[in-house]
Protein backbone atom coordinates (compact mmCIF):
# COMPACT_ATOMS: atom_id res chain seq x y z
CA UNK A 1 0.00 0.00 0.00
CA UNK A 2 1.25 3.37 -0.74
CA UNK A 3 2.87 5.67 1.88
CA UNK A 4 -0.57 7.75 3.09
CA UNK A 5 -0.01 10.60 5.95
CA UNK A 6 -1.76 8.81 9.12
CA UNK A 7 -3.01 5.10 10.21
CA UNK A 8 -5.79 7.43 11.46
CA UNK A 9 -7.31 10.67 11.49
CA UNK A 10 -9.88 11.51 13.99
CA UNK A 11 -11.99 14.27 13.28
CA UNK A 12 -13.48 16.36 16.18
CA UNK A 13 -11.66 16.91 19.39
CA UNK A 14 -14.32 16.45 22.15
CA UNK A 15 -14.49 13.60 24.32
CA UNK A 16 -15.31 11.29 21.35
CA UNK A 17 -12.53 11.97 19.20
CA UNK A 18 -9.68 12.41 22.52
CA UNK A 19 -10.74 8.83 24.03
CA UNK A 20 -10.97 7.49 19.90
CA UNK A 21 -7.24 8.70 20.04
CA UNK A 22 -6.11 7.56 23.47
CA UNK A 23 -6.73 4.16 22.27
CA UNK A 24 -5.39 4.53 18.88
CA UNK A 25 -2.64 5.95 20.46
CA UNK A 26 -1.69 3.08 22.60
CA UNK A 27 -1.90 0.99 19.74
CA UNK A 28 0.87 2.25 17.97
CA UNK A 29 -1.19 4.00 15.39
CA UNK A 30 0.04 7.08 14.16
CA UNK A 31 -2.63 9.18 14.87
CA UNK A 32 -4.08 12.75 14.20
CA UNK A 33 -7.01 14.69 15.70
CA UNK A 34 -8.68 17.73 13.62
CA UNK A 35 -10.29 19.75 15.60
CA UNK A 36 -11.68 23.37 13.80
CA UNK A 37 -11.94 24.98 16.79
CA UNK A 38 -10.20 24.17 20.07
CA UNK A 39 -10.45 20.51 21.78
CA UNK A 40 -12.74 19.93 23.69
CA UNK A 41 -16.59 20.05 22.02
CA UNK A 42 -19.87 20.85 24.00
CA UNK A 43 -19.02 19.88 27.05
CA UNK A 44 -16.80 22.95 27.36
CA UNK A 45 -19.99 24.67 28.01
CA UNK A 46 -21.06 22.25 30.85
CA UNK A 47 -20.85 23.93 34.27
CA UNK A 48 -20.49 20.83 36.08
CA UNK A 49 -20.66 17.14 34.81
CA UNK A 50 -21.85 15.09 37.93
CA UNK A 51 -23.01 11.82 36.00
CA UNK A 52 -19.45 10.67 34.61
CA UNK A 53 -18.21 7.96 36.75
CA UNK A 54 -14.72 8.34 38.79
CA UNK A 55 -15.06 12.29 39.98
CA UNK A 56 -17.49 11.49 42.91
CA UNK A 57 -18.21 15.30 43.80
CA UNK A 58 -18.52 16.20 39.78
CA UNK A 59 -15.72 17.99 37.50
CA UNK A 60 -16.39 20.99 35.28
CA UNK A 61 -16.44 19.91 31.63
CA UNK A 62 -13.45 22.26 30.84
CA UNK A 63 -11.56 20.37 33.28
CA UNK A 64 -12.72 17.21 32.34
CA UNK A 65 -11.57 17.98 28.61
CA UNK A 66 -8.03 19.49 30.26
CA UNK A 67 -7.48 15.63 31.52
CA UNK A 68 -8.22 13.44 28.34
CA UNK A 69 -6.56 16.20 26.38
CA UNK A 70 -3.10 15.53 28.65
CA UNK A 71 -4.00 11.78 28.19
CA UNK A 72 -4.43 11.82 24.37
CA UNK A 73 -0.71 13.58 23.99
CA UNK A 74 0.77 11.71 26.78
CA UNK A 75 0.44 8.65 24.35
CA UNK A 76 1.57 10.49 20.93
CA UNK A 77 -1.88 11.57 19.69
CA UNK A 78 -0.97 14.53 17.14
CA UNK A 79 -4.06 17.25 18.03
CA UNK A 80 -4.30 19.61 14.79
CA UNK A 81 -6.40 22.73 14.73
CA UNK A 82 -7.93 22.24 11.22
CA UNK A 83 -11.05 21.84 9.51
CA UNK A 84 -12.19 18.93 7.20
CA UNK A 85 -14.18 20.95 4.29
CA UNK A 86 -14.54 17.22 2.50
CA UNK A 87 -13.70 13.93 2.24
CA UNK A 88 -13.46 11.17 -0.34
CA UNK A 89 -13.16 7.70 1.89
CA UNK A 90 -14.65 5.71 -1.32
CA UNK A 91 -11.30 4.14 -1.68
CA UNK A 92 -8.66 1.98 0.41
CA UNK A 93 -6.72 5.73 0.80
CA UNK A 94 -8.88 7.78 2.43
CA UNK A 95 -8.35 11.93 1.23
CA UNK A 96 -9.38 14.66 3.40
CA UNK A 97 -9.22 18.35 2.00
CA UNK A 98 -8.65 20.64 5.12
CA UNK A 99 -8.29 24.58 4.93
CA UNK A 100 -4.27 24.59 4.02
CA UNK A 101 -3.85 20.96 2.32
CA UNK A 102 -4.88 17.84 1.48
CA UNK A 103 -4.20 14.70 3.80
CA UNK A 104 -4.36 10.96 3.60
CA UNK A 105 -5.03 7.94 5.91
CA UNK A 106 -5.81 4.65 6.08
CA UNK A 107 -8.73 4.70 8.57
CA UNK A 108 -11.17 7.67 9.57
CA UNK A 109 -13.11 8.08 12.98
CA UNK A 110 -15.93 10.58 13.01
CA UNK A 111 -16.50 12.52 16.17
CA UNK A 112 -17.59 15.74 15.20
CA UNK A 113 -20.70 15.70 17.37
CA UNK A 114 -23.85 17.84 17.39
CA UNK A 115 -24.45 21.44 18.07
CA UNK A 116 -27.38 23.18 20.10
CA UNK A 117 -30.96 23.41 17.56
CA UNK A 118 -32.11 26.98 16.77
CA UNK A 119 -35.69 27.96 17.71
CA UNK A 120 -35.74 29.68 14.10
CA UNK A 121 -37.93 32.67 15.95
CA UNK A 122 -37.57 35.93 15.03
CA UNK A 123 -34.63 37.63 17.06
CA UNK A 124 -33.30 34.93 17.71
CA UNK A 125 -29.76 35.44 15.29
CA UNK A 126 -30.04 39.29 15.71
CA UNK A 127 -29.82 38.92 19.86
CA UNK A 128 -26.82 35.81 20.03
CA UNK A 129 -24.21 37.34 22.00
CA UNK A 130 -26.48 39.80 23.51
CA UNK A 131 -29.17 38.24 25.59
CA UNK A 132 -29.75 34.87 23.89
CA UNK A 133 -27.30 32.29 24.60
CA UNK A 134 -26.68 28.57 25.10
CA UNK A 135 -23.95 28.63 27.53
CA UNK A 136 -25.39 29.24 31.17
CA UNK A 137 -21.85 28.95 32.94
CA UNK A 138 -19.97 31.10 30.10
CA UNK A 139 -22.68 34.15 30.41
CA UNK A 140 -24.98 33.51 33.74
CA UNK A 141 -22.67 36.00 35.32
CA UNK A 142 -23.72 38.64 33.10
CA UNK A 143 -27.57 38.38 34.19
CA UNK A 144 -27.01 39.03 38.07
CA UNK A 145 -30.04 39.67 39.71
CA UNK A 146 -31.93 39.72 36.40
CA UNK A 147 -35.12 37.62 34.92
CA UNK A 148 -34.31 35.20 32.38
CA UNK A 149 -36.17 32.44 30.22
CA UNK A 150 -34.86 29.16 29.10
CA UNK A 151 -36.52 26.57 26.99
CA UNK A 152 -36.47 23.28 26.69
CA UNK A 153 -37.06 20.56 28.87
CA UNK A 154 -33.93 17.71 28.89
CA UNK A 155 -31.22 17.04 31.19
CA UNK A 156 -29.28 20.12 29.52
CA UNK A 157 -32.14 22.56 29.71
CA UNK A 158 -32.95 21.64 33.49
CA UNK A 159 -29.35 21.34 34.55
CA UNK A 160 -28.57 24.69 33.01
CA UNK A 161 -31.35 26.43 34.47
CA UNK A 162 -30.80 25.38 37.61
CA UNK A 163 -27.48 26.89 37.49
CA UNK A 164 -28.49 30.07 35.91
CA UNK A 165 -30.62 30.37 39.78
CA UNK A 166 -27.17 31.12 41.42
CA UNK A 167 -27.34 34.29 39.68
CA UNK A 168 -30.57 35.29 37.76
CA UNK A 169 -33.35 36.00 40.55
CA UNK A 170 -36.01 34.19 38.19
CA UNK A 171 -35.88 31.82 35.43
CA UNK A 172 -38.90 31.35 33.44
CA UNK A 173 -38.28 27.40 31.87
CA UNK A 174 -40.37 27.44 29.06
CA UNK A 175 -41.37 23.90 27.70
CA UNK A 176 -43.68 22.94 25.11
CA UNK A 177 -45.18 19.79 27.29
CA UNK A 178 -46.92 19.46 30.46
CA UNK A 179 -43.59 16.97 31.84
CA UNK A 180 -40.24 17.54 31.76
CA UNK A 181 -38.17 14.67 29.87
CA UNK A 182 -34.79 15.67 32.43
CA UNK A 183 -33.68 12.74 34.35
CA UNK A 184 -35.76 12.15 37.89
CA UNK A 185 -33.02 13.98 39.88
CA UNK A 186 -32.88 17.38 37.80
CA UNK A 187 -36.98 17.44 37.98
CA UNK A 188 -36.76 17.13 41.78
CA UNK A 189 -34.35 20.07 42.05
CA UNK A 190 -35.77 21.94 39.49
CA UNK A 191 -39.25 21.97 41.26
CA UNK A 192 -38.05 22.44 44.64
CA UNK A 193 -36.19 25.75 43.33
CA UNK A 194 -38.15 29.08 44.70
CA UNK A 195 -36.54 30.68 41.56
CA UNK A 196 -37.47 28.78 38.93
CA UNK A 197 -41.09 29.03 37.72
CA UNK A 198 -41.70 26.80 34.61
CA UNK A 199 -43.95 27.47 31.83
CA UNK A 200 -45.84 24.34 30.49
CA UNK A 201 -47.24 23.60 27.48
CA UNK A 202 -45.30 26.77 25.57
CA UNK A 203 -43.10 27.94 22.91
CA UNK A 204 -41.00 31.28 22.34
CA UNK A 205 -42.46 32.61 19.28
CA UNK A 206 -40.46 35.44 19.50
CA UNK A 207 -37.55 37.41 20.97
CA UNK A 208 -38.05 41.06 21.73
CA UNK A 209 -35.42 43.91 22.18
CA UNK A 210 -33.60 47.06 20.99
CA UNK A 211 -29.91 47.69 19.70
CA UNK A 212 -29.27 47.27 23.77
CA UNK A 213 -30.10 43.51 23.55
CA UNK A 214 -32.96 41.24 24.96
CA UNK A 215 -36.00 42.84 26.76
CA UNK A 216 -38.88 39.79 25.94
CA UNK A 217 -40.22 36.76 24.74
CA UNK A 218 -43.41 36.20 23.36
CA UNK A 219 -44.73 32.67 24.51
CA UNK A 220 -47.67 30.55 23.20
CA UNK A 221 -49.64 28.27 25.04
CA UNK A 222 -49.93 25.52 22.53
CA UNK A 223 -52.90 23.70 23.92
CA UNK A 224 -55.12 27.12 23.92
CA UNK A 225 -53.13 29.51 21.75
CA UNK A 226 -52.62 32.08 23.85
CA UNK A 227 -50.11 34.49 23.63
CA UNK A 228 -48.54 36.17 25.90
CA UNK A 229 -45.23 38.66 26.57
CA UNK A 230 -42.30 37.64 29.09
CA UNK A 231 -39.82 40.73 30.11
CA UNK A 232 -36.54 38.93 30.60
CA UNK A 233 -33.11 40.07 29.99
CA UNK A 234 -31.93 37.01 28.36
CA UNK A 235 -32.86 33.95 26.84
CA UNK A 236 -31.10 30.62 27.09
CA UNK A 237 -32.03 28.00 24.12
CA UNK A 238 -31.56 24.27 25.03
CA UNK A 239 -34.13 22.33 22.69
CA UNK A 240 -31.48 19.68 21.82
CA UNK A 241 -29.09 19.11 19.07
CA UNK A 242 -27.95 18.45 15.30
CA UNK A 243 -25.68 16.49 13.69
CA UNK A 244 -22.02 18.22 12.48
CA UNK A 245 -22.90 16.57 9.47
CA UNK A 246 -22.94 18.83 6.54
CA UNK A 247 -19.42 18.35 5.60
CA UNK A 248 -19.77 14.39 4.75
CA UNK A 249 -21.99 15.37 2.16
CA UNK A 250 -23.24 11.76 1.02
CA UNK A 251 -19.74 10.06 1.69
CA UNK A 252 -21.57 8.24 4.59
CA UNK A 253 -24.52 6.91 5.36
CA UNK A 254 -26.82 9.06 7.43
CA UNK A 255 -30.03 8.87 9.24
CA UNK A 256 -32.84 10.95 8.43
CA UNK A 257 -32.01 13.44 11.77
CA UNK A 258 -28.84 13.45 9.90
CA UNK A 259 -26.75 11.58 12.30
CA UNK A 260 -24.44 8.89 11.31
CA UNK A 261 -25.64 5.45 10.60
CA UNK A 262 -23.18 2.70 12.54
CA UNK A 263 -23.61 -0.90 13.81
CA UNK A 264 -22.19 -2.10 16.78
CA UNK A 265 -18.73 -1.72 15.57
CA UNK A 266 -18.87 2.20 15.00
CA UNK A 267 -18.97 0.96 11.17
CA UNK A 268 -20.64 3.30 8.99
CA UNK A 269 -21.58 2.51 5.55
CA UNK A 270 -17.83 2.48 4.14
CA UNK A 271 -15.40 0.23 5.00
CA UNK A 272 -12.39 1.72 7.37
CA UNK A 273 -14.60 4.69 8.16
CA UNK A 274 -15.98 4.60 12.40
CA UNK A 275 -18.43 6.81 13.89
CA UNK A 276 -18.66 7.65 17.72
CA UNK A 277 -20.46 9.78 20.04
CA UNK A 278 -22.95 11.95 19.49
CA UNK A 279 -22.64 12.33 15.54
CA UNK A 280 -24.12 9.26 15.57
CA UNK A 281 -28.12 7.18 15.85
CA UNK A 282 -27.64 6.62 19.48
CA UNK A 283 -30.01 6.65 22.32
CA UNK A 284 -28.21 9.07 24.85
CA UNK A 285 -25.57 11.08 23.99
CA UNK A 286 -23.72 11.67 26.81
CA UNK A 287 -19.45 12.00 27.91
CA UNK A 288 -20.10 8.41 29.00
CA UNK A 289 -21.54 7.19 26.26
CA UNK A 290 -19.02 8.54 23.88
CA UNK A 291 -16.23 7.53 25.31
CA UNK A 292 -17.44 3.63 25.08
CA UNK A 293 -18.19 4.51 21.43
CA UNK A 294 -15.10 5.35 20.81
CA UNK A 295 -13.23 2.85 22.44
CA UNK A 296 -14.72 0.28 20.39
CA UNK A 297 -14.13 2.53 17.06
CA UNK A 298 -10.76 3.02 17.76
CA UNK A 299 -10.22 -0.85 18.80
CA UNK A 300 -12.35 -1.64 15.37
CA UNK A 301 -10.25 0.77 13.06
CA UNK A 302 -6.97 -1.10 14.43
CA UNK A 303 -8.21 -4.17 13.26
CA UNK A 304 -9.26 -2.90 10.07
CA UNK A 305 -5.84 -1.33 9.42
CA UNK A 306 -4.06 -4.11 10.56
CA UNK A 307 -6.31 -6.65 8.18
CA UNK A 308 -5.12 -4.14 5.55
CA UNK A 309 -0.99 -4.49 5.90
CA UNK B 1 0.21 34.74 29.76
CA UNK B 2 1.78 35.05 26.31
CA UNK B 3 4.48 37.32 24.79
CA UNK B 4 2.09 38.22 22.26
CA UNK B 5 -0.81 39.30 24.31
CA UNK B 6 -1.15 41.63 27.02
CA UNK B 7 -3.92 42.43 29.11
CA UNK B 8 -6.42 45.27 28.44
CA UNK B 9 -8.93 47.23 31.26
CA UNK B 10 -11.29 49.57 31.44
CA UNK B 11 -8.64 52.12 32.38
CA UNK B 12 -6.39 50.99 29.46
CA UNK B 13 -8.66 50.48 26.89
CA UNK B 14 -8.52 53.71 24.70
CA UNK B 15 -4.29 53.87 24.91
CA UNK B 16 -4.22 50.13 24.13
CA UNK B 17 -7.07 49.44 21.79
CA UNK B 18 -8.47 53.02 20.51
CA UNK B 19 -5.70 54.92 19.67
CA UNK B 20 -3.83 51.78 18.95
CA UNK B 21 -1.11 52.11 15.78
CA UNK B 22 -1.98 48.89 14.61
CA UNK B 23 -5.29 47.04 14.20
CA UNK B 24 -6.46 44.78 17.77
CA UNK B 25 -8.55 41.36 18.54
CA UNK B 26 -9.66 41.96 21.67
CA UNK B 27 -10.76 38.56 23.47
CA UNK B 28 -13.06 39.07 26.20
CA UNK B 29 -12.91 36.19 28.73
CA UNK B 30 -13.38 35.05 31.80
CA UNK B 31 -11.81 32.56 33.87
CA UNK B 32 -15.04 30.70 34.88
CA UNK B 33 -15.96 30.46 31.06
CA UNK B 34 -14.87 26.86 29.17
CA UNK B 35 -14.92 27.89 25.78
CA UNK B 36 -12.48 30.69 26.66
CA UNK B 37 -10.24 28.75 28.28
CA UNK B 38 -10.25 26.15 25.40
CA UNK B 39 -9.69 28.59 22.56
CA UNK B 40 -6.77 30.84 24.65
CA UNK B 41 -3.86 28.81 23.30
CA UNK B 42 -5.65 29.03 19.58
CA UNK B 43 -5.97 32.40 20.13
CA UNK B 44 -2.02 32.87 21.87
CA UNK B 45 -0.78 30.70 18.84
CA UNK B 46 -2.51 33.08 16.21
CA UNK B 47 -1.21 35.82 18.11
CA UNK B 48 2.35 34.47 16.88
CA UNK B 49 1.54 34.10 13.75
CA UNK B 50 0.55 37.58 13.21
CA UNK B 51 2.83 39.27 15.66
CA UNK B 52 3.91 43.05 14.38
CA UNK B 53 0.80 43.32 11.79
CA UNK B 54 -1.92 42.84 14.89
CA UNK B 55 -2.52 43.88 17.82
CA UNK B 56 -3.83 40.86 20.37
CA UNK B 57 -5.18 42.01 24.00
CA UNK B 58 -7.68 39.80 26.14
CA UNK B 59 -9.82 42.17 28.68
CA UNK B 60 -10.82 39.61 31.74
CA UNK B 61 -14.93 40.85 31.92
CA UNK B 62 -14.72 39.61 35.71
CA UNK B 63 -12.32 42.37 36.75
CA UNK B 64 -13.75 45.32 33.50
CA UNK B 65 -17.33 45.67 33.66
CA UNK B 66 -17.25 48.79 31.62
CA UNK B 67 -15.77 47.60 28.28
CA UNK B 68 -17.81 45.10 27.74
CA UNK B 69 -21.52 47.04 29.15
CA UNK B 70 -20.04 49.98 26.24
CA UNK B 71 -19.91 47.12 23.89
CA UNK B 72 -23.38 45.16 24.89
CA UNK B 73 -21.10 42.21 25.48
CA UNK B 74 -23.47 39.52 27.35
CA UNK B 75 -21.61 36.70 26.37
CA UNK B 76 -18.40 34.96 25.67
CA UNK B 77 -15.93 34.66 24.18
CA UNK B 78 -16.64 37.67 22.40
CA UNK B 79 -13.59 38.66 20.28
CA UNK B 80 -13.80 42.18 18.84
CA UNK B 81 -11.68 43.52 16.27
CA UNK B 82 -10.82 47.38 15.90
CA UNK B 83 -8.70 49.69 13.49
CA UNK B 84 -8.03 53.30 13.65
CA UNK B 85 -10.12 53.11 16.80
CA UNK B 86 -13.39 51.69 15.39
CA UNK B 87 -15.39 48.47 15.98
CA UNK B 88 -14.85 46.26 12.65
CA UNK B 89 -15.84 43.38 13.48
CA UNK B 90 -17.40 40.82 16.31
CA UNK B 91 -17.37 37.30 16.41
CA UNK B 92 -19.23 35.44 19.75
CA UNK B 93 -18.91 31.94 20.76
CA UNK B 94 -16.46 29.59 20.18
CA UNK B 95 -15.97 29.44 16.32
CA UNK B 96 -14.12 27.79 14.04
CA UNK B 97 -10.29 29.10 14.15
CA UNK B 98 -10.57 29.96 9.95
CA UNK B 99 -13.22 31.91 10.87
CA UNK B 100 -10.83 34.31 12.64
CA UNK B 101 -8.42 34.20 10.62
CA UNK B 102 -10.86 35.25 8.05
CA UNK B 103 -11.32 38.73 9.74
CA UNK B 104 -7.56 38.97 10.21
CA UNK B 105 -6.89 38.28 6.77
CA UNK B 106 -9.37 40.95 5.59
CA UNK B 107 -7.92 43.68 7.48
CA UNK B 108 -4.27 43.93 7.08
Amino acid sequence: MKAVDYDLVIIGGGPAGLTAAIYAARARLKVVILEKSAPGGQILVTDWIENYPGFPEGLAGADLVEKMTAQARRFGAEIEINQVISLDVAGKIKRLTLNDRVITAKAVIIGTGASPRKLGVSGEEAFYGKGISTCATCDAPFFRNSVVAAVGGGDTAVQESLFLTRFAKKVYLIHRRDQLRATRILQERASENDKIEIIWDSVVTSVNGSDAGVQGITVKNVKTGEAKDLAVDGCFIWVGVLPNTAFLKDAVALDPGGFVVVNSKMETSVPGVYAAGDVRNTPLRQVATAVGDSAIAAFEAAAYIEAME
Amino acid sequence: MSENISDVSDKSFDADVIKSALPVLVDFWAPWCGPCKAIGPVIEAMSKDYAGKIKFVKCNVDENQLTPATYGIRAIPTLLFFKDGKKLDQIVGMVEKSKIEDILKKNI
